[in-house]
C-alpha cells in the first residue's frame, strides 16, 4: 500500500511537468507573473497608459452635466450636506480669527475642501470606522458632533472629550466611531488597514482620510499592500488638494497621482473631481459597496484645492500667487456648485441662505462664549491615563504636586480648573 | 550653609559689578552684538555652504519656504536647487538619501520640521548613520548632521513636545549636540558640519526667536565650538546646577533667585550631551559639594540620569554634602491644555525649591 501511493504521486508530479513543459514557451512559470514574454526590448512609460479620468457630475457652475446622473438623495439627505457644508465654512471662519485673538493655540480650516468631506461621510455609515488625518472636521460634523464640541476640544475645556491632552483640531468621538487625529503623518493609513482587517468578519468598512503629501511616507505604502494582500475593506481616501504646506504636487511625486498607484498595489481605483459633491458621495457609495461586499480595499483620490493656508501658522502668500487662490474661490467653488445645483432644483434660495448663516453664527458664537468660559481639566488629571492603572511613580509625583500646591497654590489660576 | 559672610561677599561682588559697568561702559559685552538663535544657525549654514561646496541641506519646507521655523532663510536663495533641497513627505526617504549622500563623501545636513517626526527617520539616524563607520571597520565614514526643533515647543502637545536627547545620546557612533544660546547654536553647528561623524543637533523652538549677544570672535567665520565641551554660564561655589537647552535659562533664572538668598549657584550648560562633559562637572562639583541637574525630558534613562550615575561612580561622589538631585519633566505624555502644559516642565520655582531643600535653608 504505501508503494502504491509513492507511486501515485510521482505521477502527478510527472503529469504537471508535462503540463508546464507545453506552455513554458510562451508562458512564464516565475511565481506571480501574470503576464507573457516579448521579443521587445522598450520602455513602459507614464504615458504608456491612459492616466485615470475625473469622475464628475456637476460642471463648474454646478449644472447638471447628464440629467440621467440625477443623485437618487432625499431632498432632506441634499439639505443637510449643504447646510453642514456651509456651517463648517462659517465655524472655521470664527474658530481661525479666535486663533488670530490668541484664544486657542492653533486652528487649520477647510475651505475648498468641503464637498470630500461632506459627499464622502454622507455615502458612509455611522457604524463604519473613520481615520482622519486633520482636515477633515465636515466628516465629524456630518457624524454630529456639535459647534460646542469642536469649541470645546480647541479650548481643551473640561467639556472637551480629549480631556485637554490634545491639540486643536485633534478631534476624536467613540460614539461616531472617528479615531482621535494623530499628528505623525500617515500613521493613519497602516492604522485603518489594521482596523479594517479586526472588522473583516462585519458589515463595517473603515474610511481613511489623507493628504497627497502624506501619501509619500512609507506608510502609505505599507497600508497599501496589506490591504490588497490581506483583503481589507478599507477605503482609502486622497484629499489632493495641490498642495503640502508649501510643496505643490509636482514636487511630491511624478506619474499619474495618487489613483495612479492603485492597480499597481491590486487596488480598485477611482478618481473624483473633489468639488463635486454629487460625484463624491456616489464614488464613495460604489466604494463603501464594493469593500463590505468583497472584503477588498479601493483608492479614492479626490481632486481639490486647499483655498485657506495649510494652518494658523502658515502664509500661503509666499508660495502661490493670490490669484490662483482666488480662481478657486470665485470659480468651481465647492459650496457655490451645489447651491447653484439646489437652487436649479427649486430646493434652496438666499432667504434661505441669510436663515443659516445668521443661524450658524449665533451657534458658533454662543458655543465660543460657552467654551471660553468653561473650567479647564483639573490639574490632577495631568497624571491620569498614562496607563490604565497608576503606578505608584505617578501617583508620587502626584502627590509632590499637591504639596507644591499647598505651598504656591496662590501663584497659580488654580480658581480656572 | 550660606553664612552672613557669604552674603556680604554677594552683594561685594555686585557692587563691583555695578562699578565696573560705570567705568567700561564701552566695554565688549555691552556692544555686543545682538543675534537671534535662528539667525546663528542660519549664518552658520550659510558659511559652511559656503566654505565647503559639498554641504548641502535637504528636508520638508526648506528652499522657497526658507524652512518651518525660517532657519534656512534665504539659502535656496543663494544656494539654489542643487544645494537646498525640498523633499517630498518622507522622513526615512529623505533621512536615508541624506545618509547615502554622506557615505559617498557630500556633507548633508538634513533638517527634520521637528525630532519628533525624525521618529520616522530613526533607523536610518541609528542603524545606518551611526553603524556604518564600526561596521565598514573603519572604511565608510557617515559626515552627516541632522538637526532640527527639539523638546517642548507651546501648545503642541504629546507628539510635538518630545526631547530626544536621551535618545539619540544612548547610541554609539553618534555626537549629540544641544545649543542653548546664539553663541552654542552656530559654534557646534558650524563644528558638527565640519564633523567626520554624524552629528544630531537638537534645537529648541522657542529659543529661535530669543536674541543673544554674540562676541567679535563668534561672529567671525571661523568660530567653531568644540563638541564634548560643557561651558560655565555662571559661576557659583554653593551648589552646582547642570542642564542643556531651555533647561539652561531655567537654571540661571533660578540662580538670580538664590542670588537674593545669598545662594552662589553655578550654572553649568552642557552643550554636548555626547560625548558629556563630564570632567567640568566633577570640578564644579568637588568646588559645590552639591548637584542638581535639570531638563526637559523625561526622567528615566534621561540626561540627569546619566549624570548622576557617572558622578556615583566616581570618586567625586565622596564630595557630595547631599545626594544628587533630578529635575525634569513631569513623567506623562505632554498634555496641550495651558495650564496643564506649564505644570508639565520644570520651572525656576522648582530648581528653588530643590536647592533649598539641599542646602537646608528656608
Ligand atoms: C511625519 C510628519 N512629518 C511632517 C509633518 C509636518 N506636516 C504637517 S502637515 C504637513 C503637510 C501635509 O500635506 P498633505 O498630506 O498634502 O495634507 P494637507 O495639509 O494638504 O491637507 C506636514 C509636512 C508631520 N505632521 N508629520
Ligand atoms: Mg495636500
Amino acid at each position: 500500500m504505501g508503494l502504491n501511493r509513492s507511486l501515485r504521486f510521482a505521477f502527478n508530479i510527472s503529469k504537471s511537468w508535462i503540463q508546464i513543459y507545453k506552455t513554458y514557451s510562451t508562458c512564464p512559470k516565475f511565481p506571480g507573473a501574470k503576464t507573457t514574454f516579448t521579443n521587445q526590448l522598450q520602455f513602459t512609460e507614464t504615458s504608456s497608459y491612459a492616466p485615470i479620468p475625473i469622475f464628475r457630475i456637476l460642471g463648474p457652475k454646478g449644472e447638471l452635466l447628464n440629467s440621467s446622473d440625477e443623485p437618487k438623495l432625499s431632498e432632506e439627505i441634499l439639505l443637510k450636506m449643504y447646510k453642514d457644508m456651509t456651517v463648517l465654512n462659517v465655524m472655521d471662519k470664527i474658530l481661525y480669527e479666535s486663533q488670530r485673538q490668541g484664544r486657542i493655540s492653533f486652528y487649520m480650516t477647510s475651505y475648498g475642501e468641503e464637498a470630500t468631506h461632506i459627499g464622502s461621510a454622507a455615502a458612509l455609515d455611522l457604524d463604519d470606522l473613520v481615520y482622519g488625518q486633520y482636515r477633515e472636521a465636515g466628516v465629524l460634523m456630518y457624524r454630529g458632533f456639535t459647534l460646542q464640541q469642536f469649541v470645546d476640544q480647541c479650548y481643551g475645556n473640561i467639556d472637551d472629550k480629549g480631556r485637554g491632552r490634545q491639540m486643536p483640531v485633534h478631534y476624536g468621538s467613540k460614539d461616531l466611531n472617528y479615531v482621535t487625529i494623530s499628528s505623525p503623518l500617515g500613521t493613519q493609513l497602516p492604522q485603518a488597514v489594521g482596523s479594517a482587517y479586526a472588522l473583516k468578519d462585519t458589515n463595517r468598512v473603515v474610511i481613511c482620510y489623507f493628504g497627497e503629501g502624506s501619501a509619500s511616507e512609507g506608510d502609505a505604502h505599507a497600508a497599501f499592500n496589506f490591504s490588497a494582500t490581506l483583503g481589507c475593506p478599507v477605503i482609502f481616501f486622497c484629499r489632493n488638494n495641490g498642495y503640502a504646506i508649501s510643496t505643490p504636487v509636482e514636487e511630491q511625486y511624478r506619474g499619474d497621482g495618487i489613483a495612479g498607484k492603485g492597480p499597481s498595489y491590486g487596488i480598485n481605483t477611482l478618481r473624483v473631481d473633489g468639488n463635486d459633491v454629487l460625484a463624491v458621495y456616489e464614488a464613495t457609495k460604489l466604494a463603501k459597496d464594493f469593500a463590505s461586499k468583497e472584503k477588498k480595499p479601493v483608492l479614492i483620490e479626490a481632486l481639490t484645492y486647499r483655498v485657506g493656508d495649510h494652518s494658523t501658522s502658515d502664509d500661503s502668500s509666499s508660495y502661490r500667487p493670490k490669484e490662483e487662490v482666488s480662481d478657486w474661490l470665485n470659480n468651481d467653488y465647492p459650496t457655490k456648485k451645489f447651491r447653484h445645483y439646489l437652487e436649479s432644483r427649486g430646493l434652496w434660495n438666499e432667504e434661505h441662505e441669510e436663515q443659516l448663516l445668521a443661524q450658524a453664527n449665533k451657534g458658533i458664537l454662543a458655543a465660543l462664549s460657552n467654551g471660553e468660559k468653561k473650567k479647564k481639566p483639573k490639574w490632577t488629571e495631568m497624571y491620569e491615563d498614562v496607563y490604565k492603572f497608576m503606578p505608584l511613580h505617578i501617583k508620587k509625583q502626584q502627590d509632590a504636586m499637591k504639596d507644591h500646591l499647598k505651598k504656591y497654590g496662590k501663584y497659580y489660576p488654580i480658581d480656572s480648573f | 550653609m550660606v553664612s552672613k559672610s557669604g552674603r556680604t561677599l554677594l552683594n561685594l561682588a555686585s557692587l563691583n559689578r555695578v562699578i565696573s559697568k560705570r567705568a567700561f561702559s564701552n566695554s565688549k559685552t555691552l556692544a555686543a552684538k545682538q543675534m537671534t538663535v535662528r539667525d546663528a544657525l542660519n549664518s552658520a549654514l550659510d558659511e559652511e555652504m559656503t566654505r565647503d561646496e559639498k554641504v548641502f541641506i535637504l528636508g520638508e519646507e526648506v528652499a522657497q519656504y526658507d524652512g518651518a521655523y525660517k532657519v534656512t532663510r534665504g539659502l535656496w536663495k543663494k544656494y539654489g536647487d542643487k544645494r537646498v533641497i525640498d523633499t517630498p513627505i518622507t522622513e526615512m526617504g529623505f533621512a536615508g538619501i541624506a545618509t547615502g549622500a554622506a557615505m559617498a563623501g557630500l556633507r548633508p545636513v538634513c533638517e527634520f520640521m521637528t525630532f519628533n517626526f525624525a521618529m520616522q527617520a530613526i533607523d536610518q539616524i541609528i542603524n545606518s548613520a551611526a553603524k556604518t563607520f564600526y561596521m565598514s571597520a573603519g572604511r565608510v565614514n557617515v559626515p552627516i548632521v541632522f538637526r532640527g526643533p527639539n523638546g517642548a515647543a507651546a501648545g503642541v502637545a504629546a507628539q510635538h513636545s518630545q526631547c530626544y536627547g536621551a535618545w539619540y545620546a544612548h547610541c554609539p557612533g553618534l555626537k549629540v549636540v544641544s545649543p542653548y544660546n546664539s553663541e552654542d547654536a552656530k559654534g557646534l553647528l558650524k563644528s558638527a558640519i565640519r564633523d567626520p561623524d554624524p552629528v544630531v543637533c537638537l534645537e529648541n523652538e522657542i529659543l529661535y526667536g530669543v536674541q543673544y549677544p554674540m562676541s567679535d570672535e563668534a561672529l567671525s567665520s571661523d568660530f567653531l565650538l568644540p563638541i564634548g565641551k560643557a561651558k560655565i554660564e555662571r559661576p557659583g561655589k554653593h551648589i552646582t546646577l547642570v542642564a542643556h537647552s531651555k533647561a539652561v535659562e531655567t537654571c540661571l533664572d533660578a540662580a538670580k533667585e538664590l542670588a537674593g538668598k545669598g545662594i552662589e549657584a553655578e550654572v553649568i550648560n552642557l552643550r554636548s550631551l555626547r560625548p558629556i562633559d563630564i570632567d567640568t562637572i566633577t570640578k564644579s562639583v568637588v568646588k559645590t559639594n552639591h548637584l542638581v541637574s535639570v531638563e526637559q525630558g523625561w526622567p528615566t534613562c534621561g540626561i540627569g540620569a546619566e549624570i548622576l550615575a557617572r558622578l556615583m561612580e566616581s570618586e567625586v561622589f565622596y564630595h557630595l554634602d547631599q545626594p544628587a538631585v533630578r529635575i525634569t519633566g513631569a513623567d506623562v505624555p505632554m498634555p496641550y491644555t495651558q495650564s496643564l502644559e506649564v505644570a508639565a516642565l520644570p520651572r525656576p520655582a522648582d530648581v528653588v525649591d530643590a536647592v533649598k531643600r539641599l542646602l537646608k535653608v528656608k
